[in-house]
């Protein structure tokens, strides 16, 4: 029960990166798809969280933990590109 | 100097309770990250002591506990109001960008401030000049600028302004 | 306790899939960034959270707490840094918008640094 539970909620999270990636594949203006990505990279970690415990790897972690620190970076180098450089 | 001494403090013990709760409680882990911890702070001296301007007395620590629950209390609201619109089929929006004002002089007040907003009901900061926000709304109840102000920005000023001034 | 988590986690699924839908529906980029912004952090957190209970014996619960915080630390500052780049290289508003005080004030500044410049 638990169990089917949690993978509903694994299903549901990979359906709302779907929608995000047709906005990003739609999306009229760059920011957009900055936008667009933004989300997906958080949707992204908590599949990786959802992997590391449905895995059993505690190792996993990690790697949400180091998606997070270089997308916050990359997003906010792409917002700095985009207000100085178009 | 005082202020640079606060900085240097507060943020070896936020570094150090990082470290903790990335590793372990093993004595030998704990020495590594007392080192760690200090060479940052020692390397990032030059920089400004943002941290510098956080109060901390007895009431600041208290109000600062208050805001946590009154922060998670009003994303929780967000969240709820966002999900109202996204799923009704007419999208009710009336959004527009308004000019608030804040009275919190240190910078990472200000960021708090700002962090806050983005993450409360119907709001998201766009920029910030000065002691004014842009705040683009996604539906405009006041059109001047101090009932803007009143419904956006005070319910966190009154606590921000214990903590940072 | 593990039944708790899942629905937790089942609760924060659900807050990220709206957060999704909202950068769908949306008609401009700071109507988007609202939902993007705001829902995807309260269920990425929840999410989080929920795992954490239901594996509350796993030895990791601090990095899941640093992650937390580093979502609601970060998450908001980059939708910021976004909005203000958008507005700066002037992405067009949706036609529902009513007013733009940053767009006047700005024009201003401009009107009278060119008119001290005369």
């Amino acid at each position: 029960m638990v169990n089917i539970i949690y993978q509903i909620a694994g299903a549901i999270a990979l359906a709302a990166i779907l929608l995000t990636f047709v906005r990003m594949i739609k999306g009229p203006t760059a920011a957009d798809r900055v936008v667009a990505l933004d989300a997906m990279t958080i949707i992204s970690i908590s599949l990786i969280i959802f992997l590391a415990a449905t895995l059993q790897r505690v190792i996993y972690i990690d790697i949400a933990m180091v998606y997070g620190l270089i997308s916050f970076v990359g997003v906010v180098a792409i917002a700095r590109y985009l207000e100085r450089g178009i | 100097m005082m202020k640079k001494l606060k900085h240097m403090i507060l943020s070896f013990l936020g570094l150090m309770l990082i470290w903790v709760l990335l590793t372990s409680w093993d004595l030998q882990e704990i020495y590594a990250g007392l080192i760690v911890s200090a060479l940052i702070v020692l390397l990032s001296l030059g920089m400004e002591p943002v941290l510098g301007d956080v109060k901390l007395t007895p009431k600041a620590l208290v109000f600062g506990l208050w805001y946590i629950f009154v922060f998670l209390k009003e994303l929780l609201v967000s969240n709820l109001d966002v999900a109202r619109r996204v799923v009704n089929p007419k999208l009710p929006i009336k959004p527009g960008i308004v000019k608030v004002k804040t009275t919190l002089h240190s910078n990472i007040g200000k960021t708090i401030l700002a962090n806050s907003i983005t993450l409360t009901p119907g709001t998201l900061t766009v920029d910030i000049k000065d002691e004014y926000l842009y705040i683009h709304w996604i539906e405009i109840k006041h059109d001047d600028l101090e009932g803007a102000t009143k419904d956006i920005v005070q319910k966190f000023e009154k606590y921000l302004e214990v903590i940072f001034g | 306790m593990e039944l708790a988590g899942a629905i937790i986690t089942l609760i924060g699924s659900i807050f990220l899939f709206l957060g999704a839908l909202g950068l769908l529906r949306m008609p401009d980029i700071f109507n988007r960034m609202q939902a993007g912004t705001k829902a995807t952090t309260l269920g990425s957190i929840l999410f989080l959270a929920g795992t954490a209970l239901a594996h509350a014996e796993c030895t990791c619960i601090g990095k899941i707490v640093i992650l937390i915080l580093f979502i609601i630390f970060t998450n908001p500052l980059s939708s910021h840094a976004l909005a203000r780049a958008a507005h700066h290289i002037g992405i067009p508003l949706a036609k529902k918008t009513v007013k733009d005080d940053l767009a006047k004030d700005e024009k201003k500044n401009k009107n009278s640094q060119t008119g001290e410049g005369e």
